[in-house]
């Protein structure tokens, strides 16, 4: 029993750490921001995930203490982390950061150039 | 330029009671874990944020309308209240009570007057931090 838990800790616990690894090294490799947030935001919060679960299920089945704040976590990194990538990489489209030279399709242009019409901007 | 913050204002209403109850939990867990009315000030204090940033500070505060110096007052007196309810016993300033008393639901449970001190503790706080954001933010 013992051992079949610290297989599943450890196996989750490795797997957050590859997330947060690959995240790291997108950060670092693409090309814009956007993409970066792409990678920063989905693979990150999945691997903050993936830790908090395995520590969980440590204290839940090795040490018998079942621990519910740890399941809020999850819940709350699940709910808040996309919604902030969503915010900061609109408030930086807002605020004029170019995407990518090769990106072939910008679906937010014409929207917000609309949105600048109706409310007189420009 | 003003823009369609839909998904920040669901996000943030959902998250808010998220915040809140976490913030009550740690008050009410300080005596005998980590936590306390400090903490719990703060962390109520920066749900309360959360919604000043995803509205604005006239919406929350037709929402929320709490007057927070009142509320810093009233910490303040809670306080140094619960200290000196043990001068009218005859006690030294600051001596605390605590008994176990069977509630309802709840069973046998320890009351204790250091969490009346917790809570004016957390009143200070939570006033505290939102007159400091409010009278910065509103200044235009």
């Amino acid at each position: 029993m013992t051992i079949l838990a610290n297989v599943l800790v450890v196996f989750l616990i490795l797997c957050g750490l590859l997330f947060l690894v690959v995240a790291a090294i997108g950060l670092i490799r693409l090309p814009d921001l956007y993409t970066r947030a792409h990678a920063a935001s989905k693979s990150s919060t999945l691997g903050v995930m993936c830790i908090l679960l395995g520590v969980f299920f440590h204290f839940w089945l090795n040490e018998n203490h079942f621990n519910p704040t740890i399941l809020l976590g999850i819940l709350f990194l699940f709910i808040t982390g996309p919604v902030g990538a969503h915010i900061m990489s609109r408030s930086s489209y807002i605020a004029g950061v170019k995407p990518w030279a090769g990106t072939g399709r910008d679906d937010l242009k014409p929207e917000i150039e609309r949105m600048k019409k109706e409310q007189n901007l420009k | 330029m003003k823009t369609n913050d839909v998904i920040i204002q669901f996000t943030a209403k959902l998250v808010f009671f998220m915040i809140f109850f976490y913030a009550v939990h740690i008050f009410f867990a300080g005596h005998y874990t980590p936590g306390g009315g400090f903490v719990g000030g703060l962390v109520t204090a920066s749900a309360i944020v959360l919604l000043i940033v995803a509205f604005d500070l006239k919406t929350v505060q037709t929402i929320l309308p709490i007057n927070y110096i009142y509320m810093v007052a009233s910490g303040l007196i809670l306080a140094l209240g619960t200290a000196a309810i043990s001068m009218f016993a005859g006690k030294p300033f600051f001596t605390h009570y605590f008994d176990y008393y069977n509630l309802p639901i709840l069973g046998k449970t320890s009351l204790h007057t250091a969490a009346l001190f917790d809570l004016g503790v957390y009143l200070v706080v939570v006033g505290v931090t939102m007159t400091i954001i409010q009278t910065i933010g509103e200044d235009e």
